[in-house]
């Protein structure tokens, strides 16, 4: 509600309180006491106790309505009685009919789904303030929501409607207390004045300003440090669309601005009328009542009913009867006339009834398309009415959203009253108020129609959640000697085989050939034994395109497997752009890229390992170099897991002795690290462990005695096994060590997996400086599944720091068995060299996305510290020992 | 141990007449006044005016307030109005 008077009154609100007298000031603070223990007591009743107190009080506002109305228009010269009767009835009927229903105390909602619940708790004491234009019904309408959310009110009303209000007030006071309100819950200032309210806002103990009035007010409210409901003026925006209900538009706008001789905020201020109906419609105003001003009239009407100076309505015409004002500016209009209607031909200070005007006046403007109709409109929406309320009468549902798109207000009523359908609940489903949030268009913080949740302070309590979690591996493994022979079962018409030129010339590929189903064209696309680039992925989708095949053979180690998965992706996706898949992401489930669903080829793509460590036959990553960049892009997503995986060890048996030990510890840190990996699960333990104990029983035999069937079998299992459980639990900080290391120095990376495992095995079990956030385990438990590895493994120990230290002296002794170097020094690497080379190491390792799933959160720091021990060697198990004693 | 001058078992129905007998009755002893709230489920505004004038009266006389069996509501009661540094709690 915005009236020039109101405006010169409320923004000169002081910001000090230096002109309140000692008196005054014992005055107020023994207000806001009285509120305070109210409040407090307040929040020891419960939802039956509260709503035992607010029936009565609505069935109060609603007896006393007319005798409130009549105070109300005699104190404020301002509305219509009968109006304000129903003003008062809504404000009790309709309000508790949306809250009664409603939870307020405790408990208020449970989202069973999200583990959620809601809790309310009171704000306490608020400080009121009600305007001139609504009194009565305001009050009501604070009251019966104050009670209902457990609050005290202490009521500022304006000065020229104190009377009025603070009968209100007691109305409501005494019904509340009868019914078991504490005492002193709603009191009303005395004499208010402006330092009184100033006083008020800022008090420590006064939890919340509402504010209902013009916008010096709300300012000063939301200016004051504390939260506050300010609720803005307007400037309502009228599009009457050629495809509308004629008759029920003109009728509903009459009703509206005529409401309270138009004093509620949201009532019409300014009509755009489509060119064809303009003169039609403009009939039917007169026809039903109102006074079409001709142009001289208009002159007239404007420079009497708003000020020149500051271009806001004049006081005297607020809440004032048509025809008075008629009379006042000099207009001769028929006896009962409802309206004055002034046509306009713009918007702003050069069309002075363009603004506000909270009486029974309306502008009409005559729009010669829909884009113009809706300019004017946007016009009259930023001259003043930002964030309040618009209304549209069309059928046009794409005008109508179009409408609703552009102006900015919280509510926008469509073939209904302005002013009746903004207060909700009898045109519309809106929440009933007298309170409307203007957003910060309005300069408020909110575009709601304020209502019982605004006066509450919403507490979440929120269960822990387990996010659900997953096992994906192909369908489809066959393992064990000739398992390739099961190849003829997948039917091709073409089938490309990628693999490297050593595997070729062993005969390997002539061996998977033989068991491809019989008239499968085959095509051979040999590859580089190195990690693919983009220029070799290029190629190989050139010859599945070409040969449009149906199938892909991937034979080969860990490169030419992922090869193959880049290559069916970008065949089967030729829009599927690499780069952007690679982004980081911190939770694959919740990964910002997506990777495509649609498909313009497909294929189907068989994985046959011919070593046993990267397991790539099951994950669901790929690795690319992108020289042109010099950078590696890592993919990950489910959709690049080979469909079948054929772990047949005839393709490993001739594996040399050196890769036979990299891929196999590559292979152990897969499962180790997957077993404490915060991600583990019930699911990856069982392949972890199963793999872990594969590992130490058959590497050194396989390493030992390469023709050994049994060893080679059960360690191309093993890497199978291992890569299922960190295709889902992930791996650790000894990767990201590794690749970091790996890449900068040239070493491989199952040997530099080696380098690092004692000391990030040390490093976990013991407490960790950081712990990492997880939802998944319970407590930190890394120490404890090394212990279950080493009770796995039969290595004795009689606790679990005996245990982790024997599982590191075993682990050493394996390394030992397969003569790896022990140390980075040992590799030649000269300390000064490491030292310089430490700070990007750090960094690289810090960035690899391998170590979030880590169960110990490793700091900078430490990351120094493990590259350290690492290249220094041996010791870890010492270490451990001393480490242990702080072990959690 | 702190000698106790003046021991209350308040009832919920008779706060206000309780503590102002109470109040009446602290005469300068030194000692403790316990005040048992294990009954009193819920307070009332007057309720608390008188528990914050007993207290006024017991500063006075420098005797020391314990409030015993305080339930947690009635507890945030007392929060709220910035009552609790005024006592002592015992369980």
């Amino acid at each position: 509600m915005i009236t020039s008077e109101a405006v010169k009154e409320r923004v000169q609100i002081p910001l000090a309180t230096e002109t309140l007298t000692a008196e005054r000031t014992a005055y107020l603070e023994g207000l806001v006491s009285q509120a305070k223990i109210a409040a407090a007591v307040f929040t020891q009743f419960t939802q039956e106790d509260v709503d035992r107190i607010v029936k009565p009080m609505v069935l109060a506002g609603l007896e006393q309505a007319q005798h409130l109305a009549r105070l109300a228009v005699e104190e404020t010269r301002l509305g219509v009685m009968e109006d304000k009767v129903i003003k008062n009835m809504v404000a009790s009927e309709f309000v508790y009919n949306y809250i009664k229903d409603k939870r307020t105390v405790g408990v208020i909602r449970e989202i069973p789904e999200r583990n959620l619940l809601e809790i309310a708790e009171p704000i306490g004491v608020l400080f009121s303030l009600t305007p001139i234009t609504n009194p009565t019904s305001t009050v009501l309408f604070k009251c019966i929501m104050a009670i209902k959310t457990r609050n005290a009110v202490i009521f500022s009303p304006h000065p020229k409607a104190w009377r009025c209000c603070s009968e209100a007030v007691k109305i409501m006071y005494e019904t509340a207390v009868k019914h078991g309100a504490p005492e002193g819950v709603f009191t009303c200032l005395e004499s208010p004045t402006l330092p009184d309210n100033a006083y008020l806002m800022r008090h420590k103990d006064v939890g919340l300003i509402d504010a209902t009035g013009g916008p010096g007010m709300v300012k000063a409210a939301y200016s004051s440090g504390k939260p506050a409901l300010g609720v803005g003026p307007g400037n309502t925006p009228v599009y009457l669309e050629k495809t509308a209900d004629l008759n029920t538009a003109v009728v509903d706008i009459i009703i509206s601005k005529t409401f309270d001789n138009g004093t509620i905020c949201a009532s019409e201020q300014t009509v755009v009328i489509d060119d064809e109906i303009y003169d039609q419609v403009l009939k039917k105003f007169a026809d039903l009542g109102a006074h079409i001003c001709n142009e001289k009239e208009t002159r007239l009407l404007e420079r009497t009913v708003i000020d020149p100076q500051t271009g806001f309505m004049q006081p005297m015409a607020v809440g004032q009867k048509a025809t008075d004002i008629a009379r006042f500016v000099g207009l001769s209009v028929k006896p009962h006339t409802k309206l004055l209607i002034a046509p306009i031909q713009g918007v702003g200070r050069e069309h002075p009834l363009s603004v506000e005007k909270l009486f029974p006046v309306l502008a009409v403007y005559r729009a010669k398309s829909v884009a113009e109709a809706l300019r004017v409109c946007l016009d009259v929406n930023h001259a003043g009415g930002l964030g309040h309320t618009a209304v549209i009468f069309s059928r046009n549902d794409e005008v109508i959203r179009k409408f609703g798109q552009l102006i900015n207000t919280g509510r926008i009523i469509v073939n209904s009253p302005g002013s009746i359908g903004a207060l909700g609940a009898v045109y519309n489903d809106l929440v009933p108020t007298f309170s409307f949030g203007c957003g910060t268009g309005g300069g408020n913080s909110t575009t709601d129609n304020v209502n019982i949740y605004h006066y509450l302070n919403i507490k979440r309590l929120a269960r822990r959640t387990q996010n659900h979690m997953w096992f994906r591996v192909p369908n489809q493994i066959y393992f064990n000697m000739n398992a390739v022979e099961n190849l003829r079962q997948f039917t091709s018409r073409c089938t490309i085989v990628v693999t490297n030129a050593p595997l070729e010339q062993m005969g390997h590929v002539d061996i998977v050939r033989r068991h491809i189903c019989p008239k499968t064209h085959v095509h051979v696309q040999v590859i580089p034994d190195a990690e693919p680039e983009v220029k070799v992925i290029t190629q190989g989708v050139e010859a599945l395109n070409f040969y449009k095949a149906d199938q892909i053979i991937a034979l080969g180690g860990g490169s030419v497997i992922d090869a193959a998965k880049i290559m069916k992706l970008q065949y089967e996706s030729p829009e599927a752009d690499l780069e952007y898949l690679a982004a980081p992401f911190l939770d694959l489930r919740k990964r910002v890229v997506e990777y495509p669903t649609e498909k313009t080829n497909r294929a189907r793509l068989i994985a046959i390992p011919t070593t046993s460590g990267t397991g790539s036959e099951v994950t669901p990553f790929a690795v690319l170099i992108d020289k042109a960049r010099g950078r590696k892009v890592t993919l990950a997503d489910y959709s690049l897991t080979p469909d079948v995986a054929i772990v047949d060890p005839q393709f490993v048996m001739s594996m040399p002795k050196g890769l036979t030990a990299d891929t196999g510890i590559d292979c152990l840190t897969h499962a180790l690290e997957a077993g404490v990996s915060n991600y583990a699960s019930p699911y990856t333990d069982s392949n972890a462990m199963q793999a872990i104990r594969l590992v130490f029983k058959y590497l050194p035999i396989a390493y030992e005695h390469p023709r050994d069937e049994e060893a080679r079998c059960m360690m191309h299992n093993a890497a199978c096994i291992a890569a299922m459980a960190f295709s889902n639990a992930s791996v650790g900080v000894n990767h990201a060590l590794a690749h970091a290391f790996g890449a900068r120095f040239g070493v491989a990376h199952g040997r530099a997996n080696a380098l690092m495992l004692p000391h990030v095995i040390a490093y976990n079990a013991s407490v960790p400086t950081k712990f990492m956030p997880s939802p998944y385990t319970q407590g930190y438990v890394a120490h404890k599944k090394y212990a279950t590895v080493a009770d796995l493994l039969g290595l004795g120990g009689h606790n679990t720091e005996e245990k982790v230290k024997n599982l590191i002296a075993a682990t050493e002794q394996l390394l030992d068995q397969l003569a790896f170097p022990r140390s980075i020094a040992e590799l030649g690497i000269s300390k000064e060299e490491f030292e310089r080379a430490i700070p990007e190491l750090v960094k690289i390792a810090f960035d690899d996305p391998s170590w979030r799933s880590n169960p110990r959160m490793p700091l900078m720091s430490e990351l120094v510290e493990l590259f350290w021990q690492a290249y220094e060697g041996r010791g870890a198990a010492k270490k451990t020992a001393a480490t242990q004693q702080q072990t959690v | 141990m702190a000698t106790i001058a003046v021991f209350l078992n308040i009832d919920e129905e008779r706060i206000v007449p309780a503590l102002q007998e109470a109040g009446g009755n602290l005469d300068g002893s030194p000692g403790e006044a316990v005040l048992d709230f294990s009954s009193v489920r819920r307070i009332d505004s007057s309720g608390l005016r008188a528990l914050e004038e007993f207290a006024r009266i017991a500063d006075e006389k420098a005797v020391k307030v314990v409030l015993r069996g305080v339930n947690v509501d009635v507890y945030k009661v007392l929060k709220l109005v910035k009552l609790t540094q005024r006592f002592s709690f015992l369980n």
